[in-house]
């Protein structure tokens, strides 16, 4: 083989893994003003930032066909980004205006993008795993080929849901992949304090599914893996468990704090050196796929898309009064 | 006019709206191979496989999620509980996802979706297995909520509810499975949010829904005896209600019983009466009573049972009170 034959599969790949550097950088400029904004007063309620955790969603969703669903729990507007709702939309959400991805009825917990397979948001712990088993079901029923991936964090594997979905989903060899993020507290609880069983890709024995554990601070290797369990699906209709470990920085949500009683700001400062973004960074640039002018430029180019979200959301009207009493039951 | 059990006629209709679409399919537990824990869905395995007919485990609140998933990926479930005390393990799913995915996604999201099963009490099944849910569902916005007391209504509303593109649920009543009733042929849909008189009277109206229409039958037998000419008016419909035909009545009768399997305390009489002593105020001559289960956890002793259910003879001391009789 010459290197000229080569050459347009390197190209590709440098610019799948710029593309997910571009969107890892998207999600933590989107994040870190949506804190901003959370600190003004412009978002309420609850905020559950993916600050940490961004190589998960990119690796992961990296490896879908536009099609194909994707659901997750309440930590998700990374996902909702990267599944394609514009930060405008998604921040207009976040600050509950009529331009928001669900009208602003849904805020931080709940972003939906029907049209673009992006099933939620979901506020209740585990509520949703069998809700992607669902979507799952409608596919293989209607004869579809479309994957989803339902994603998760690691304290919803204590819940009755997840068992009773992994057992059906088995049995019935749903095409669905599910992704724990194992960021290893739930609010302020350390998994190993609360789970008999720590590693979690273990509970895939107990429901003959396959299970891979994955470095969720590596987006490369999320998103091999991620690729492997989706044709997994796709081609044999057998769903999967990923443990995707990572960390997250901030609290669990914007109430929270950092760290304190549950773990250390050492600790935090020493996976922040595992850093998911600089890991690629700097494994771009060693590579000579990218360089700091570059690199600057991108961050300054996704700085200024958020910047727009945040002014789009600000300058957004509030829903119609009138729109308390709609989408309560469609006609 | 067929004559069929109230069993027979939801079979029908489920399997009328199979053939009907596609998109509906069954999912339980024992619905298949079983034929249905109470043979609702004797037959349909056979003629729709098992890709349409799907036997679960015991796990409700997974199948129920599962099949809100399915109705969000563009499904018309029918999820069947055995009966309706297991599908409280269930709630997280028909309350927070099912009732509110519309809502919460700006309108992006219907959920076509039946939740059909038994309610209310046999039998000396005893506590966990004797009681009536509608106060719990009837509260939930982004429901519908029905509640068929006839095998036709039975059709009727369980074809309407597959049809419908909201989570409809359907309390079938346990002890009403045998009962027979004539049914139109050929396409027969009743609506939901209508209520129908089942006995036309002047004194006293008494609402009713599900097993109580019987109840309030046989107590306006008795009434008659006593010159006393009740209507029955069976809610069909507990989500909407239909409080045109409630008005209307009362208007007509002034006097009020209304009557239900469940627990008086929040129960839904008592959204009735708060119905009609807001918009009928003026035409009541009489405090409007209830007749419910006694406020206790259902009882095994069949002596105790009979006691905690509601009643003809309580139906019937109750309008008596009404018409200042007693």
């Amino acid at each position: 083989m010459t290197a000229t034959a080569r050459r347009p599969k390197d190209t590709a790949q440098s610019e799948l893994h710029l593309r997910m550097l571009r969107q890892m950088l998207l999600i933590r400029r989107f994040e870190e003003k949506a804190a901003e904004a959370y600190a003004l007063g412009k978002i309420g309620g609850f905020c559950h930032l993916y600050i940490g955790q961004e190589a998960v969603g990119v690796g992961a969703l990296a490896a879908l066909r536009d099609d194909d669903y994707v659901i997750c729990s309440y930590r998700e507007h990374g996902q909702a980004l990267i599944k394609g709702i514009s930060p405008n939309a998604v921040m207009a959400e976040l600050f509950g205006k009529a331009t928001g991805c669900s009208k602003g009825k849904g805020g931080s917990m709940h972003l939906f993008d029907a049209k673009r397979g992006f099933m939620g948001g979901h506020g209740i712990v585990g509520g949703h795993i069998p809700l992607g088993a669902g979507l799952a079901f409608a596919s293989k029923y209607r004869g579809a080929d479309q994957v989803t991936v339902c994603i998760f964090g690691e304290a919803a594997v204590n819940i009755g849901a997840f068992h009773e979905t992994l057992n059906m989903a088995s049995v019935w060899k749903l095409p669905v992949v599910f992704l724990c993020e194992n960021n290893r507290y739930g609010m302020g609880t350390a998994f190993e304090r609360v789970a008999a069983v720590t590693d979690i890709v273990e509970h895939a024995c107990s429901y003959d599914m396959a299970a891979e554990l994955v470095d969720g601070m590596n987006v490369l290797t999320v998103y091999e893996a991620t690729r492997r369990a989706v044709e997994r699906a796709r081609k044999q209709s057998h769903p999967t468990l990923l443990e995707v470990r990572t960390y997250r920085y901030m609290g669990h949500s914007m109430s929270d704090p950092l760290h304190g009683v549950y773990r250390t700001k050492d600790e935090v400062e020493e996976q922040k050196a595992r850093d998911p973004i600089s890991h690629l960074a700097g494994k771009l640039k060693d590579e000579g796929i990218i360089d700091q002018a570059a690199l600057d430029a991108m961050d300054s180019g996704v700085q200024a898309e958020v910047e727009e979200a945040v002014k789009f959301a600000d300058e957004s009207p509030d829903p119609q009064p009138g729109e308390l009493f709609t989408d309560v039951l469609v006609d | 006019m067929a004559t069929l059990t109230y069993r027979d006629a939801l079979n029908q209709a489920l399997r009328e709206e199979m053939q009907r679409d596609p998109n509906v399919f069954l999912m339980g537990e024992e619905v298949g191979v079983y034929q249905g824990a109470y043979k609702v869905s004797r037959g349909l395995l056979e003629e729709f496989g098992p890709k349409r007919i799907v036997d679960t485990p015991i796990a409700e609140l997974g199948f129920a999620g599962i099949g809100v998933g399915a109705a969000m990926g563009g499904l018309r479930p029918v999820i069947e509980f055995m009966t309706w005390n297991f599908a409280i393990l269930a709630m997280d799913q028909i309350v927070n996802s099912a009732a509110k995915m519309l809502y919460m996604s700006g309108g992006q999201i219907p959920l076509p979706i039946v939740f059909r099963g038994p309610n209310g009490a046999a039998l000396q099944l005893s506590s966990q297995h004797s009681q009536a849910w509608e106060s719990w569902v009837s509260h939930i916005p982004g429901l519908k909520v029905v509640a068929p007391a006839t095998p036709a209504d039975a059709k009727g509303l369980l074809k309407s509810a597959i049809r419908d593109n909201n989570p409809v649920i359907v309390l079938e009543g346990e002890m009403l499975y045998n009962i027979k009733g004539e049914v139109p042929d050929g396409e027969h849909i009743v609506p939901i949010g209508r209520a129908d008189i089942k006995r036309e009277g002047s004194d006293v109206t008494l609402v009713c829904h599900s097993k109580t229409l019987s109840v309030a039958l046989k107590a306006a037998e008795q009434l008659a005896e006593q010159n006393v000419s009740a209507e029955v008016l069976d809610l069909r419909s507990l989500r909407p209600l239909d409080e045109a035909a409630i008005l209307e009545s009362v208007k007509k009768t002034n006097r009020a019983v209304v009557v239900e399997e469940g627990w008086p305390h929040a129960g839904l009489g008592a959204q009735v009466v708060d119905l009609i002593q807001r918009d009928a105020f003026d035409d009541l001559d009489a405090p409007v009573q209830r007749v419910t289960q006694a406020d206790v956890p259902m009882p095994y002793n069949k002596l105790l049972e009979r006691a905690a259910k509601a009643s003809p003879e309580k139906v019937v001391a109750a309008a008596r009170r009404v018409l200042y009789l007693e």
